[in-house]
């Protein structure tokens, strides 16, 4: 039995509804509405089945109506034709006192802006929910410690959210969804507005929480990487309405229309993939502090021949291999800045990967990803291959 | 070119409005007479209340209120401290009690008339396009127009002063909780809903921490504007630092008048300072 129901849900923004929804039943288009009655259509007719336990992944471009739709499940937006239904229940024409005992006590919300209250703590954000249904305190604060345990943040509960990174406020926002142990958790962009190492960590991390929490999951996002990665299903939005429901294998072989096709064109990997999506973390050294014996030391942690030089704004110098480095110790020289070399390979992070390719096999050293001067990352030879490849892990591992 | 309006008489809206006044303090006396003496009586015995605290106790309480509100910083204290004893030097301190109480119960009353006013208009669009212009109104029309109404209806002393001084201050206060409100980021809004709050516990517990600093720049500003009534309401009566100043204007006392309104300065900085520390 499906945990959600939507069945044929639409949304029109305007004065005359009734009006766009009949030349809706013409066929006529978005914009077409618009010039005719002034109103905006913002879902079409959305009907879908989401199963428990699933990740189901609503994808689309900004104005595809993915948000809207995310809003119609939990009527923070008034739908203006269709129903909703949670377990039997249809949330489009309940009242609402038992609409908030739904939000209350079985779906929860994670916002791209975090949506955090600056006013509360870590922690008294993460009760918001259960504070609102009058739990008493001991009983919210240890489910919320609980909660914040989980998502790696129990170390942080008297902050205040201004005082965490983009990452670690996500993860509050994360844990304030968690705690009323909701059946079902909607998140609209969640990871958009992170950065795209930590977007990475975060999707894995929601990945390896969902294998113990069986939560049904909506995910909205206008990434595909991030669609195909964690969705179970994905469904594609095209100006309000659904184009396609599938696994991501259906969508990737069998686009059901032009639209479609035109997207999982740009899956060819090697294009959709930039370096700013294969880049890991740089080990480096810093040009004011370290000398040849650091660098070394380094080197051989890290198992590396060469090791990139930066100064303490991370703006990129040059790098030293490990042959020059042992011979500058041996001669005792103390400065590194006199060994480096200052050529070096670099691409900006939206070089896509058909470049890399080219670039990387003259290489003698990984290419240094820069921005501004700075150096974001490091783009290894196992990385390019794997991620050409297909390979899912294409993020840190292949050193 | 105006020559059609030769014919139209002249519209008898002076009339009119005395007429209504008129009526309005004969309907409502029964209201207007206990407000006057009781709460009169209650002003009265405030600012006698204060005025028989030792002055040194009032003083050394303000200039320790004053360095713990200002951050533990000694500029404000200095200043109190040296400001209260220049008013009491000059022998202004009961005037400047009854002063201060005329201020403190306006201030009081426009907050509380004035923030539910404000959740009001922002909760609703009908609300706020009524509200607007009464506000417009209530904030330009001069302050001397609003002191024959409040004599009517409550003779002279406090009491008018204090109405008046409602008329007056109160529109920053809605003002500023209106927008204060209304600033409340819409995601938070949408976080807040999607929790299942209800709409008191969505005020309380996300859009009035939101907005308080809004709200407290607004009540700082009524309480200046209650205090700038204090002259105007001492030509209705009301006692104070006011009736000094007015009263060497009307003499001619330069002196006198320079002192009196030296002591309103003082008070409003230190006002000020302390309702501006709140909002920190």
């Amino acid at each position: 039995m499906p945990v959600i129901k939507v069945e044929s849900l639409s949304k029109v923004f305007g004065k005359h509804p009734e009006r766009a929804l009949k030349l809706l039943d013409e066929n006529k288009s978005k914009e077409e509405i618009l010039e005719e009655t002034g109103n905006t259509v913002g879902v079409n007719r959305a009907s879908f089945e989401v199963e428990e336990g699933e990740v189901f992944v609503i994808m689309g471009l900004s104005g595809s109506g993915k948000s809207t739709l995310v809003r119609l499940l939990n009527r923070l937006i008034e739908p203006t034709e269709g129903n909703v239904y949670v377990e039997e229940e249809n949330l489009a024409t309940m009242d609402k006192e038992s609409l908030r005992k739904i939000r209350r006590e079985k779906m929860s919300m994670v916002f791209q802006r975090f949506a955090l209250f600056p006013h509360r703590t870590v922690l008294s954000n993460t009760e918001f929910g259960l504070e609102i249904q009058g739990v008493d305190k001991a009983e919210r604060r240890e489910k919320a410690e609980k909660a914040l345990e989980l998502v790696g943040l129990g170390g942080y509960i008297h902050q205040t959210p201004g005082q965490l990174s983009g990452g670690m406020q996500q993860r509050v926002g994360l844990a304030r969804a968690l705690t009323n142990d909701p059946q079902v958790l909607l998140m609209d962009e969640a990871f958009s507005a992170l950065d795209p190492l930590i977007r990475k960590e975060m999707q894995d991390e929601l990945l390896d929480l969902q294998e113990t929490m069986k939560k049904t999951i909506i995910f909205i996002t206008h990434d595909l990487d991030e669609a195909l990665r964690i969705g179970d299903r994905i469904a594609l939005m095209k100006d309000g309405s659904i184009v396609q429901i599938g696994t991501p294998e259906d969508i990737l072989v069998n686009p059901a229309n032009d639209y479609v096709e035109k997207f999982v064109e740009d899956v060819d990997r090697s294009k959709i993939l930039t370096a700013e999506h294969i880049m890991k973390r740089p080990e480096t050294v810093d040009i004011d502090k370290h000398g040849p014996r650091v660098a070394l030391e380094r080197m051989r942690e890290e198992g590396l021949s060469s090791i990139y030089v930066t100064d303490r704004r991370r703006t990129l110098k040059g790098y030293v291999s490990a042959d020059t480095a042992s011979k500058a110790r041996n001669e005792d020289v103390r400065n590194i800045s006199e060994i480096l070399n200052t050529d070096v390979p670099t691409v900006d992070k939206d070089t896509s990967l058909n470049e890399i390719f080219e670039q990387i096999y003259d290489s003698p050293v990984p290419i240094a990803v820069v921005e501004d001067g700075k150096l974001l990352g490091v783009i290894v030879r196992g990385a390019v291959i794997g991620a050409l490849a297909g390979e899912n892990g294409v993020t840190t591992e292949n050193a | 070119m105006l020559d059609f309006m030769e014919n139209v008489p002249v519209i008898p809206l002076a009339e009119g409005v005395s007429w209504l006044t008129d009526r309005i303090t004969e309907i409502f006396s029964f209201i207007f007479e206990p407000i006057q003496n009781q709460f009169g009586a209650f002003m009265e015995w405030t600012s006698g209340q204060l005025a028989s605290i030792p002055p040194i106790i009032v003083i050394l309480l303000v200039v320790i209120g004053a360095f713990f509100a200002s951050g533990k910083k000694f500029g404000l204290a200095a200043f109190s401290l040296v400001g209260l004893l220049l008013i009491y030097n000059q022998e202004s301190w009961e005037q400047l009690m009854s002063t201060f109480t005329l201020v403190l119960i306006s201030s009081l009353l426009c907050v509380i008339i004035g923030v539910p006013i404000g959740i009001l208009m922002s909760k609703s669009r009908i609300a706020q396009a009524i509200i607007t212009p009464i506000l417009d109104f209530m904030q330009t029309m001069p302050a001397f127009v609003y002191l024959i109404p409040a004599v009517a209806f409550f003779s002279i002393g406090m009491v008018p002063g204090v109405f008046a001084s409602l008329v007056f201050a109160t529109p920053p206060t809605v003002r500023f909780t209106n927008l204060g409100i209304r600033q409340v980021s819409e995601e938070l809004i949408e976080a807040s809903e999607s929790f299942g709050s209800t709409g008191s516990q969505k005020l309380f517990k996300v859009e009035m921490p939101m907005a308080k600093q809004t709200i407290m720049a607004g009540i700082n500003q009524t309480v200046m504007l209650a205090l700038s009534m204090v002259v105007i309401a001492s030509m209705i009566g009301a006692p104070g630092l006011g009736r000094d100043v007015l009263s060497s204007l009307q003499r001619a006392e330069v002196g006198t008048g320079f002192v009196a309104g030296l002591g309103i300065v003082i008070l409003a900085i230190i006002i000020d300072r302390f309702t501006q520390s709140l909002n920190k």
